[in-house]
């Protein structure tokens, strides 16, 4: 369980991004399981895609999913950040599955629904920061206290 | 102690994640009261009428209305209050005007969803909504939007929105309206009496239903 100052920066950052995360998908989880529409503050397109067929799988919302993914990341970044190491591994794993996911939502946005939410935006943003994160881990990683 | 600290972490953090969720949860449904008893019966031998309220109610307000008229959309929630208060029974017919570019496609998606027995939850969406999809140039997909979040099955809501049934249905009403004089939403009719248009608000409506009420009940 050895760590270095860089690694406990990074993961602290991680942890971080993944806890903003986990409360704006929470959130959209509770408004999608009450029935909410007011959701957007009456914004058509973001109505439009978190109303979607593309917004649940089965009776899943993807925000539910979501919100395990960075419930996932928090967990692993505040293990990793204390020197274990397989929480490493499980963080990258989570990082980069959520990516390909917001990249295939972003692709149904912008494609299918010609709509765009702005939570959905903002997840976006975070997973892309959490991505950036893990590909500039090597230089953390290097940096000795 | 510090080899514990990052489960105290994550626990600490997944207690806040499902406590704020469901007390979020909690918050919002209060808001949004669980669906109404959804009914439809036939009030005419082959007209199909949709009704919200006990059959044998002292008091029957029919409305005339089209979800893409604003006072209709002022009206909507405060006659959801009067059916509870007094107990009426609450009729609802299409009459969408010309003047109101998708308020033919509204009526067709409550019609829709009626189908599937949600019309009275779609009905409310559209009117909480009214001032989204009205000036949207898409409407369409909003009303599927709406029909998802209803959980209701979209290839059928969507065909069903195209169905010459649901056309009828919808022109069936307004058909019925026009042929009783109604040219305005919403016109409200009080135990088949018409409530002058300048009394159809909020604000005059409990006044004109306890009057029903001890009209029909006058030793009480």
């Amino acid at each position: 369980m050895s760590r270095s100052r860089g690694q406990t920066i990074f993961y602290s950052a991680a942890a971080l991004i993944s806890l903003v995360g986990l409360a704006e998908a929470t959130y959209l989880t509770a408004i999608f399981l009450s029935g909410e529409t007011a959701v957007c503050g009456g914004s058509a397109d973001c109505f439009q895609v978190l109303g979607s067929s593309y917004a649940k799988i089965g009776p899943v919302p993807v925000s539910g999913l979501g919100a395990l993914a960075y419930f996932g990341v928090f967990t692993f970044a505040t293990f990793a950040g204390f020197g274990y190491a397989r929480a490493r591994q499980f963080f990258t794993w989570t990082v980069t599955a959520m990516f390909c996911m917001t990249l295939w939502l972003l692709f149904v946005q912008a494609f299918r629904l010609h709509a765009f939410c702005r939570y959905c935006l903002f997840s976006a943003a975070l997973v892309f920061l959490l991505t950036g994160l893990v590909v500039a881990r090597p230089v953390a990683e290097t940096q000795k206290n | 102690m510090r080899r514990y600290l990052p489960f105290v972490i994550v626990i600490g953090v997944a207690l806040l994640a499902v406590g704020g969720g469901a007390y979020l949860y909690r918050t919002k449904r209060a808001a949004n009261p669980a669906p109404k008893i959804s009914k439809t019966e036939t009030e005419r031998p082959g007209e199909i009428v949709h009704v919200l309220g006990p059959a044998n109610a002292t008091v029957t307000l029919e409305e005339f209305g089209d979800f893409q008229c604003p006072p209709c959309g002022k009206l909507s929630e405060p006659l959801n209050q009067l059916q509870k208060q007094y107990n009426l029974r609450v009729i609802y017919r299409e009459f969408p005007l010309a003047m109101h570019n998708h308020a033919k496609e509204a009526a067709y998606a409550a019609e829709a969803a009626a189908r599937q027995g949600y019309f009275w939850q779609m009905h409310d969406l559209l009117y909480r909504e009214q001032a989204v999809w009205s000036i949207s140039t898409d409407a369409r997909a909003l009303f599927s939007a709406y029909a998802g979040m209803l959980q209701l099955d979209l290839d059928r809501f969507k065909k069903d929105m195209d169905s010459n049934e649901v056309q009828q249905k919808v022109e069936a009403d307004q058909q019925r309206g026009a042929a009783i004089g109604v040219k305005n939403t919403p016109t409200i009719f009080i135990n088949n009496e018409a409530v002058p248009g300048i009394k159809s608000n909020p604000d005059e409506l409990p006044a004109l239903v306890e009057a029903a009420l001890k009209k029909a009940k006058p030793s009480s």
